[in-house]
């Protein structure tokens, strides 16, 4: 009985002694420093770059945004598949953090420290990312195009050296939507219905600078909360006859289906995250348990805006890129717009490594992307990248929706944050078309 | 060598002290043959471990339930994010936990009064609406709390006799995570060995004599009022502490991280270990926190999709519970528990029976009887002889 309880007590106490050997001694001032330096190409091999993203692959926030990561990853096997960049096969790891900023910290302690990856791409969420983009910046880690449109990605470049925002933020979102309004719908008594964060926040902003006499109402929702019966009834009360929307698609699909019961029918504007008609016409469909059969025409009248082509341009050579690279590489199922948007990024990631060379480092990826400039792909305005600004897309155009169909209302128009002015874009963004092959060149 | 033996034999609180010791030693030992990713496991593990510590004394030893426990971790975290706003602060982590535990505690006190009151599904519901209205009072005061995002915690450089302690011992530098993981897991440590000693002593006898039986135990002159509300204080402070180690380790209090999942997630790591056993609520800690990114990356190895193999923790997840629950009704501490001391009496009866039928003298039993007292670890180790209190 003694020695059979002695015994780990025993060996515990001398494994103790053994590690405490090891260090004796010494200052420890002098030994440190000097490394830290060359660890800036983790991640890359001769052959490999190991990258990584996190999503919410599960849960609430899954449906459409789970698809992102699919896109990206097919966009990326067909890179890989004509031979990598610079000799490099790009290894994409996803993980799931279920909308939970928790998880997020958890699965990105995974990816930097365990996976080591090289740098960060496409991890989306504004509460989500906001919980790891210290850390990845602490770490010297690149965090590439964030899926989020809130300003804090690209606004603080001393503090957020490694941050790159990708799609065109909320703000400028919002003015480019007032300024339509103000000039197209100037008798229009406006409703705003906004998600009760920096999304909605930072929309308000832009909007107010454009239409701040014609709000008649404001509304708030928590995300979560699935009863927006009292913001859309407060609406209606106010006597607004144009709502414009900053909320998820699952918001879009219960705020058409509450006014549909609340007998209202206002004119919407949603902001171009929650107006996938693709999406919002299957949840309809879901929430309403069938009553309402929702399909690609549910959204029909409704405003939205669109920053790079979607799914209903098939006319489109970078549509037509995206389609081909998904028959051949895709998982299954259909080419969607979340898809598209895994994919634009892909192609904007890949362009950035083919631009950083073949000495691949950290600081040259950050490098390569501030100096984005006039670089083609299928954003319809330039990317704001420089080393003063890690601002995303610069500009959206104003469409109508019909038949799951964007309709284009105005040409593409391009600002920034702030007092920046509206101005019609003059970089013909829009119009390229992406190279031979489909697979950026360094230049 | 035998004064240890004798410590261990008649000692309580030194038996709780050695195992506290050997506890840390291990800590020790495991923390330094880690990464720094398995180190923030491990901190994960330990947040978890400390909260259901808590949880398993308040429902396995005085037979409350609580679904909001959650919430009482969200006091502790956003007081731990309100102290750690800026880098540069100068406060010790150690007062900010305390503080946290502090504040949860207070909170547990006002909470624990109202559920005096309540029994059953009533407190089930009472805790359950606690952990729904908790996450949004965060979002109702958004300009103070940090609404949706949340507030990030920024952790203060680790201390300097930290780093040369670290140094002095192993001759490596001290990561973020690793000095993180150890606050946790000494924090589990503190909190296991008083919880422990709680559980063990005169307060504990009254909260399992209330859980057993009300009537007996206001007989007896124990006031069962008192004894319910020092049960959840004493389970809110722990969860107080586990929230201050999750916003350390996570870098972040949000009201996402807060909602009823985790609750649920704490009820499920007690069940899963043992109901009243603190090393269950430990073992139920170490499943919750290392199975699913197992099972994922399985998954993923064999070739599914990202989407399927993020798909496949939660029904692990699932079946480890409901395969726990129908094989190991007790929890798996519980459950071995009981089987071990079953063989052991059968073993006695055994004996007995062939001692009386070869010289028929009673006396031959009486070794078996020390022999238990070695029986280790948690405090219940002879006390508790129905460790599904939580029925009542």
């Amino acid at each position: 009985m003694k020695a059979r309880l002695l015994a780990p007590v025993a060996g515990l106490l001398t494994a103790t002694m053994v590690l405490a050997g090891c260090g004796a001694g010494g200052d420890r001032e002098s030994d440190s420093g000097g490394e830290g330096g060359g660890a800036s190409d983790v991640g890359v091999t001769e052959d490999t770059v190991t990258v990584g993203g996190h999503f919410p692959l599960t849960g609430v926030a899954a449906p459409g945004y789970s698809e992102i990561p699919t896109g990206a990853q097919a966009y990326f096997d067909y890179v890989n598949a004509a031979g990598g960049i610079n000799g490099r096969q790009i290894e994409y790891i996803v993980k799931d953090d279920g909308y939970n900023p928790t998880n997020t910290s958890q699965v990105t302690n995974e990816l930097v420290l365990q996976d080591e990856i090289f740098a960060m791409v496409g991890g989306l969420g504004t509460p989500t990312h906001s919980a790891v983009v210290d850390f990845l910046n602490s770490e010297g880690v690149p965090d590439l195009f964030v899926s989020s449109g809130s300003l804090q990605w690209g606004d603080d470049v001393e503090s957020k050296p490694y941050t790159f925002g990708w799609q065109p933020d909320y703000e400028i979102e919002g003015k480019i939507i007032g300024q339509y309004i103000a000039e197209n719908m100037p008798k229009a008594k406006v409703g705003l219905f906004l998600q009760d964060d920096d999304f909605g926040e930072d929309g308000e902003k832009g909007v107010r600078q454009y239409l701040d006499k014609q709000i008649v109402g404001v509304e708030r929702y928590t995300s979560g909360n699935t009863d927006v019966g009292p913001q859309v009834a407060g609406l209606q009360a106010k006597g607004a006859d144009l709502v414009i929307a900053f909320n998820t698609p699952s918001y879009t699909a219960l705020t058409q289906l509450t006014s549909l019961a609340l007998g209202y029918e206002p004119t919407w504007f949603y902001s171009n995250v929650g107006s996938d008609p693709q999406l919002v016409g299957s949840l309809l469909n879901r929430f309403s348990e069938g009553a309402v059969e929702g399909d690609n025409s549910s959204l029909n009248d409704v405003l939205t805006t669109e920053y790079i082509p979607g799914v209903d341009a098939t006319d489109d050579p970078w549509v037509q890129l995206w389609q081909e690279v998904w028959d051949q590489e895709g998982e299954g199922g259909e080419l969607t717009n979340y898809r598209i948007y895994g994919m634009s990024q892909a192609y904007a990631f890949v362009q950035a490594l083919a631009a950083a060379g073949e000495d691949l480092t950290r600081d040259g990826l950050v490098e390569a992307v501030e100096s984005f400039e006039d670089v083609t792909g299928p954003q319809l305005a330039p990317f704001r990248y420089s080393a003063d600004s890690h601002m995303g897309i610069s500009g959206m155009r104003v469409v109508e929706l019909q038949g799951g169909k964007a309709e284009e209302l105005t040409p593409v128009l391009v600002s920034d944050i702030g007092d920046a002015p509206i101005e019609e874009d003059s970089s013909d963004q829009a119009s390229d078309a992406p190279p031979e092959g489909g697979i950026p060149d360094g230049s | 060598m035998n004064r240890f033996l004798d410590v261990w034999r008649h000692s309580v609180l030194g038996r709780h002290l050695l195992t506290a010791l050997i506890g840390l030693a291990v800590v020790v030992v495991v923390l330094e043959s880690v990464g720094d990713f398995r180190a923030l496991q491990l901190a994960a593990m330990a947040y978890l471990g400390i909260a259901a510590g808590g949880l398993t004394v308040l429902t396995g030893i005085n037979g409350q339930i609580s679904l909001g426990h959650g919430a009482l971790m969200a006091f502790g975290a956003y007081t731990t994010a309100l102290l750690l706003d800026d880098p540069t602060s100068s406060m010790p982590i150690s007062l900010v936990v305390l503080a946290s535990t502090a504040v949860a505690l207070l909170v547990g006190t006002a909470v624990g009064v109202a559920a005096a009151r309540l029994h059953g599904p009533y407190l089930a519901g009472a805790t359950l609406a606690l952990a729904i209205a908790v996450p949004g009072i965060a979002l109702y005061f958004g300009s103070f709390l940090g609404g949706e995002q949340g507030l990030r915690v920024s952790l203060p450089d680790v201390p300097v006799w930290a780093l040369d302690l670290e140094y002095l011992l192993t001759g490596t530098e001290m990561s973020r995570s690793q000095y993180v993981a150890y606050l946790g897991w000494i924090t589990l440590i503190v909190t296991f060995v008083l919880l422990a000693n709680l559980a063990r002593g005169r307060v504990g006898r009254r909260w399992r004599a209330v859980r057993d039986d009300e009537v007996s135990a206001e007989l007896a002159g124990i006031q069962l009022g008192r004894a319910r509300i020092s049960a959840f204080m004493v389970s809110a402070a722990a969860a107080g502490a586990a929230g201050s180690v999750l916003a350390i380790t996570a870098r972040l209090a949000a009201p996402s991280g807060f909602t009823i999942v985790l609750s649920l997630t704490l009820l499920t790591a007690v069940v899963l270990g043992g109901l009243g056993y603190l090393s269950g609520a430990l073992i139920g800690a170490g499943l919750l926190t290392f199975l699913p990114p197992f099972v994922t990356r399985i998954g993923g190895d064999a070739g599914l999709s990202d989407i399927r193999a993020a798909e496949l923790a939660p029904l692990v997840y699932g079946l480890v519970m409901v395969l726990v629950i129908l094989l190991a009704p007790a929890g798996l501490v519980g459950t071995t528990r009981m089987s071990l001391a079953g063989r052991r009496a059968r073993r006695q009866m055994a004996a007995a029976g062939a001692a009386g039928a070869t010289t028929g003298s009673p006396g031959t039993t009486a070794p078996h009887d020390s022999s238990d007292e070695h029986d280790p670890g948690t405090p219940q180790a002879s006390g508790s002889t129905t460790p599904k209190g939580s029925t009542r």
